[in-house]
């Protein structure tokens, strides 16, 4: 087992938690979750993985570490599920709280690498695997276990109470009619054609952008509208700590909101993860194949209101600006290209970054490892230099990230490399350059 | 839900009128939200700006005499008194018919009625926290938070889910100790626990039951603070038995999902998922959704699912009056229906609202959308009239008519219309 990159980490999610595990809790929870909680891929990967490393130089932790083996994804499968199984679970807790900090913190489970497998293993499913078992055992970075806590208990990640929210909500409203006549947001209306739902930190830290999506949905004239009651937040960090019974319940509040609205299509604000746990890992350990309504991601959503003409820009955004393209709807839905297209639309100089599309860099925030908290952000930060010099590369001055993790995790970039860029949402730029029509001017 | 007496006393004889023409209040009022109907048919009301600013409620064309900086959640209740939560020098409080009640609050929300009606409750935040109000009577006991409620069939209790102790922030292992908990009327059970969801009364209004969380990963159903004696690795929403103090919750184990009664399961069959379970009218049956496999979803009806399975959705069942028979929304390929015992109609469309039943249980009627107008579908066969705005319809009490509230051209209609004709 490798010891941590360069300093140790004091977290007491790890720290506490593995003074309480036994010998035999440890044994019989890892045997439990191998045998009754592993798909059969689990087997199909340990048996088709010939170690050949070619996944090491898709990893940014990799390729920032200096090519360092224990930060490629085969280095990190090997430090801890080959040898949980190697041993037959009779592992102890430090080498459980190692485990953690491997696949919790080091591993954004981006899938980039699946990509450079000549097999194709999902090398996040294996790493995933690693948390569950974590989770299960109750080792988790204590700043995710208390989002994860949140999302329990509130169904949203923030701890925001339900009249926080709706308070929320009606001020920017308020706000939003200072820049747009009448614009709403439209609460609890059966049978719109949209129901909006955004991530905790929207409301928490970040209200302005619940009253630009008010502005954009008034000047384009859509019919939508947002839940008062509970499954109103479609992020899910219990999906990256590996409390699926949690990640579950969180997105059947979700889709049961949209339900209970009749809304006929689910549109998302900017968050990547939040699209991974709505489309793909929520609904399937609810049983459904794919999402009961269908989920639109903002990228897309902003892609249709301009194409359509529904949203039309007055002026291009002027200064140089570049993107980050979030792993969960570039890679994982396609997206590149609708967000090159409202890149284009909206501003006069856009410079595209390499790698791109799905060979993009994580942004090393996601897969829930910007959760992990502050004990974990030098270790997250240097993590991804290659994402520094990738962007410095542009010589752009704004990057775009149509994701909170990676908008939060770029922001980190910006600063411990000094990169002197600034970092926006799509929305802020569109409610920036768009037309507002004159029946709607204030 | 409306009695058969108050079905009876509703006028199933007038064939058309037309109640309120909703284009002329927008010479009135600079901006009219959304309409609500009430369930006789003999109102329509909608919460409507004023030009000096502020929002009152506009029934059939008439404001409410009080104005408030804000109003919003207008409904009717099930006795058709006009609800919604008003805001007056920052202070909250609810509306009943143009009537505020006496306390305002720093935030409520969430109003619920009893079935009559004769009962209605409100989240609130004031001064002592967190709680519930009832009927304009609020709980002594104040939380650090209280979340949603339920409240009982005979209107005198209500039950949240309380934190009982505050919480340093990231304090996850004050967290773990369990600080959450289910309040009646203001006083928490004896038990705490990690989370309490999904409070459900018994029908006689003695006992509440909640899902909670006992550990990380243990899951059980708890009836007044007392958890079953068995532990699940997941559970969803119990409900009580129509008569006793039985319940009934679905519940994971390792072969999947199936019904427990009291702990015990009760079905032998295993879904990869089941939940939202009903009693049948006369308590005798039990029917629930499921997905027999991963991606496959129907309605089991004591354990027993339809052949036929649907690929997108299936919501809660409703069952006959006579208890026979059990109809569901349903969706496939993007297109929403309903199912019969099983039995889809041919038409999909865009969006399906809940089954109704005749009151002997043999015809089935829903509100439905096609390409962004209303339609009554009766059998699965779609109404002659399109609408721009549709309620769902009601039956007559001898099953031969169909109460329609509808709007057409700006114009809201209260229709009485033979089942045949429709």
């Amino acid at each position: 087992m490798a010891e941590p990159a360069k300093e140790i980490v004091v977290d007491p999610g790890l720290d506490e938690t593995i003074k309480k595990l036994t010998p035999k809790k440890i044994e019989d929870t890892i045997n439990r979750a191998l045998t009754k909680g592993a798909a059969a891929r689990l087997k199909v990967y340990m048996q088709t993985c010939v170690h050949c490393g070619l996944c090491a130089e898709a990893c940014h932790f990799y390729l920032s570490h200096d090519k360092d083996p224990r930060f490629s994804p085969v280095g990190k499968v090997k430090q801890t599920l080959w040898e949980i199984i190697k041993r037959k679970g009779r592992v102890d807790g430090e080498f459980i709280k190692n485990c953690s900090r491997i696949a919790h913190t080091e591993c954004n489970v981006c899938r980039r690498c699946s990509m450079y497998c000549p097999f194709g293993i999902d090398m996040a499913y294996l790493l995933l695997l690693v948390r569950r078992i974590c989770a299960l055992l109750g080792v988790v970075p204590q700043y995710l276990q208390d989002t994860v806590n949140s999302h329990a208990v509130t169904m949203n990640q923030m701890w925001v109470k339900q009249d926080e929210w709706i308070d929320t909500l009606q001020w920017q409203e308020e706000d939003a009619q200072d820049e747009v006549k009448n614009a709403r947001i439209p609460l609890d209306k059966e049978g719109a054609e949209i129901m909006y739902s955004v991530i905790g930190p929207e409301p928490k830290f970040l209200a302005q952008l619940l009253g630009n999506i008010a502005i954009i949905m008034t000047v384009a004239g859509m019919d939508w509208t947002m839940p008062s009651f509970d499954g109103w937040d479609n992020s899910n960090m219990p999906m990256y700590s590996g409390d699926f019974e949690t990640m579950a319940r969180v997105e059947r509040k979700h889709f049961e909101a949209a339900f209970k609205l009749k809304a006929k299509k689910i549109v998302m604000g900017e968050c990547g993860h939040a699209f991974r746990g709505a489309v793909y890992d929520g609904p399937k350990w609810l049983a459904w194949k794919e999402p009961p309504v269908p989920v639109i991601h903002a990228v897309q959503f902003y892609y249709e209101l301009i194409r359509d003409g529904k949203i039309r820009i007055a002026r291009k955004f002027e200064q140089p600006v570049t993107i980050q393209e979030p792993c969960n709807i570039v890679r994982g839905r396609g997206l590149g290209d609708m967000l090159r297209y409202i890149m284009r639309a909206t501003c006069e100089d856009f410079r595209d970054v390499s790698p791109r599309y799905e060979h993009n860099y994580c942004c090393c925030a996601g897969g829930g490892v910007i959760n992990c908290g502050p004990p974990w952000k030098k270790s997250r930060v240097e993590g991804n230099k290659v994402k520094a010099e990738q962007l410095k590369a542009t010589g752009a001055e704004v990057v775009v990230t149509p994701c909170h993790n990676c908008h939060s995790g770029i922001e980190d970039i910006v600063n411990y490399y000094k990169l002197g860029m600034h970092v926006k949402f799509f929305s802020e730029i569109l409610v920036d350059v768009m037309e507002v029509p004159e029946d709607l001017k204030v | 839900m409306q009695s058969m007496t108050e079905l009876e006393s509703w006028d199933w004889e007038t064939k058309e009128r037309l109640v309120a023409d909703i284009n002329g209040w927008r010479s009135k009022f600079p901006v009219i939200h959304e309409c609500v109907a009430s369930n006789d048919g003999e109102k329509i009301s909608a919460p409507v700006r004023t030009e000096d600013g502020r929002f009152t409620a506009c029934v059939n064309g008439e404001s409410w005499e009080n104005t408030f900086e804000k109003l919003w959640s207008l409904r009717f209740g099930p006795d058709d008194r006009l609800t919604c939560l008003v805001r007056e020098d920052d202070q909250w409080t609810v509306a009943v018919d143009d009537e505020t009640w006496g306390e305002g609050f720093e935030y409520a929300w969430n109003i619920q009625f009893t079935p009559d009606g004769k009962s209605i409750a409100v989240n609130v935040k004031g001064e002592n926290g967190y709680g519930i109000a009832l009927n304009n009577r609020t709980w002594e006991n104040g939380f650090a938070e209280a979340r949603d409620f339920a409240i009982s069939p005979n209107g005198e209790f209500t039950a949240a889910g309380v934190q009982t102790k505050r919480l340093g922030e990231g304090d996850i292992f004050g967290f773990a100790e369990g600080i959450w908990t289910v309040a009646v009327n203001g006083k928490p059970w004896g038990k705490n626990f990690l989370n309490v969801w999904g409070i459900a009364f018994s029908s006689d209004s003695s006992k509440v039951a909640a899902e909670v969380r006992v550990g990380e990963y243990e899951y059980a159903i708890a009836v007044n603070g007392t958890p079953w004696n068995k532990i699940f690795k997941c559970v969803w929403e119990p409900i009580f038995y129509p008569q006793g103090d039985d319940v009934l919750a679905p519940v994971q184990v390792d072969e999947g999902w199936t019904l427990a009664k009291n702990g015990e399961l009760i079905w032998d069959r295993k879904f990869v998922q089941a939940w939202h379970q009903k009693f049948s009218p006369d308590g005798q049956r039990i029917a629930a959704v499921v997905a027999p496999e991963f991606g496959k979803w129907t309605i089991a009806v004591d354990g027993s699912s339809w052949n036929r399975t649907f690929r997108d959705a299936v919501l809660p069942p409703v069952f006959s009056p006579d208890s026979k028979r059990v109809a569901a929304i349903v969706k496939e390929n993007n297109r929403w229906t309903v199912a019969v015992e099983g039995s889809p109609w041919v038409e999909g469309f865009d969006m399906i609202w809940d089954p109704v039943f005749s009151p002997s249980g043999d015809r089935v009627a829903a509100k439905a959308e096609k390409e962004g107008k209303f339609y009554i579908v009766l059998d699965g066969k779609i109404g002659k009239q399109e609408f721009e705005a549709l309620w769902s319809p009601i039956f007559s009490p001898d099953g031969k008519k169909l109460l329609v509230r509808s709007i057409e051209d700006g114009k809201y209609y209260r229709r009485v219309i033979p089942v045949e004709e429709i």
